[in-house]
């Protein structure tokens, strides 16, 4: 079953097209990255599956929910980490935890009890106690995905969810994302070819609102000619596959 | 609502900048305006006027507060993070301005403690004073609710941080007469919503109750106009975020 059916979505400012009759399904559980060079339409895409911005024209059915006539229930099988860490400084990890746990009506018991397990989940219990704008930037993108992930959404959406890191962080924060494979349909968008290559069951690159190729990152390779995927998606972006 | 609401009183609470320059500026310019009056009197300095006066002042500082809260969270992109969520726009708007009520009521009553200590005449007025803020807060409040849908967190340094501060201290008559400057300075104060909530706090102090409407009207009807504007420029901002 698909979890994200995407229908010509169109999506213009003016006379600029930001996606430009997009095309696609994910299915239920895959972990889907966005690739693309800057304006290639992935955060436009982002933004109009999780309901931020109207698309011009088309629609996207998410779990069977349109983003056009149903944005509210979208809202309630989403979870959104955006390319900025986005938490309130001056709360504690936990409740951090707890505001995005109530803002999606948890119960108080439900709450106390999601907000533990996601400390657990995301191994955040040795900053717990500190106010978020005082941690590190991977510990901030860790708190972001566990916050993405307090209304137990059916699909995350991760926006460059490793920019910025140095290489432990981001190493951890790949393990974080492996532990969620096949429990969430994730969206990832990301600059980093290694991790699109890493991390994803299948990759769609984008260009000029359009998506140039779509398949695994093997695929992607054989579709290219190429033998590193950099090269792939480079020789893609540029017109200049097999 | 309760959540975010909760959340935004943390955020301004829990910052110590806020705290000195909400609660402790406007004592400390009722112990300094109070000792020149001990040497030079001036009769806006005398404790009866300065201190329903400062509550007004004070407020300026709850427009810094919310327009401050509101951009860092536009920048941070908090607030694109939880416009993916079931919040409503009331949510939103109620969850930013209600907890600054009771910052706001606490503020005046801190005032009114430190002139009691000054000699000002403790009388069931006072609570009277403290509740006829609100109409003035409301204006305040919701005047943080329309810089911070549209201005970056530099500009609201600037402009609520410094104009709007000096504007209320100048144009609302704490600081001097403005009899003395009079011409056009006063016609512009007149028109402005600052020096008639002082004198609706001046008005409930004394008791004056009668004197009390013309210039709550005007009180009132800023309110209303910032509320309608600030509420405007929030859903907007919210649907192009």
């Amino acid at each position: 079953m698909n979890a994200i059916e995407i229908k010509k979505l169109t999506k213009k400012y003016k006379d600029v097209t930001a996606v430009d009759g997009l095309e696609l399904s994910v299915r239920q559980g895959e972990l889907f990255a966005l690739l693309g060079v800057n304006g290639a339409g992935k955060t436009t895409t982002i933004k109009m599956l999780s309901c931020l911005t109207s698309p011009t024209s088309g629609e996207a059915l998410l779990g069977g929910k349109s983003i056009v006539s149903q944005p509210g229930e979208v809202k309630r099988i989403i979870g959104v980490s955006p390319q900025e860490t986005a938490v309130a400084p001056n709360l504690t990890v936990m409740e951090n935890l707890k505001l995005m746990c109530g803002v999606h009506g948890l119960s108080k018991e439900e709450t106390r009890a999601r907000a533990q397990a996601l400390c657990e989940e995301f191994e955040l219990g040795e900053v717990v106690k500190r106010k978020a704008g005082k941690l590190s930037g991977g510990w901030q993108r860790r708190l972001s995905i566990a916050m993405a992930l307090t209304g137990d959404p059916e699909i995350l959406f991760l926006d460059e969810p490793t920019l910025g890191l140095d290489v432990i962080a981001r190493s951890e924060l790949w393990d974080t994302v492996r532990a969620l494979k096949g429990k969430k349909t994730i969206i990832l968008t990301t600059h980093y070819m290694e991790e699109a290559e890493e991390l994803s069951d299948r990759v769609g690159i984008m260009r000029g609102g359009k998506l140039l190729a779509l398949g695994t990152a093997e695929e992607l390779k054989a579709l290219a000619g190429k033998e590193k995927f950099e090269d792939a998606f480079v020789a893609i972006v540029k017109g200049e596959g097999k | 609502m309760l959540n975010f609401s909760s959340r935004t009183a943390k955020e301004i609470l829990r910052d110590p900048v806020n705290l000195g320059f909400g609660l402790g500026f406007p004592v400390v310019l009722i112990l300094l305006l109070s000792a020149i009056q001990a040497n030079v009197p001036v009769s806006v300095f005398q404790i009866d006027s300065l201190a329903p006066g400062m509550t007004v002042f004070g407020l300026s500082f709850m427009t810094l507060f919310a327009a401050t809260l509101i951009a860092k969270d536009r920048e941070s992109a908090l607030l694109q993070r939880l416009y993916t969520t079931p919040l409503t726009a009331a949510d939103f708007i109620f969850g930013y301005t209600l907890p600054l009520l009771p910052i706001v009521l606490c503020q005046a009553a801190v005032c009114f403690v430190t002139a009691f200590f000054l000699g000002l005449e403790v009388t069931v007025n006072v609570l009277w004073s403290v509740l006829m803020i609100i109409p003035a807060s409301v204006f305040f409040i919701a005047l943080g609710l329309l810089c911070g849908s549209v201005l970056s967190v530099k500009q609201v340094g600037g402009i609520c941080g410094a104009l709007l501060t000096n504007l209320t201290a100048w144009l609302s008559g704490i600081w001097f007469d403005l009899e003395l400057v009079g011409g056009a300075f006063k016609k512009a104060a007149e028109l402005l919503p600052f020096c008639h909530a002082v004198r609706v706090e001046q008005a409930a102090y004394a008791g004056s109750f009668a004197d009390i409407w013309p210039d709550l009207a005007w009180v009132i009807a800023y309110a209303a106009a910032a509320v309608i504007f600030s509420v405007l420029a929030f859903l907007h901002q919210m649907k192009h975020q």
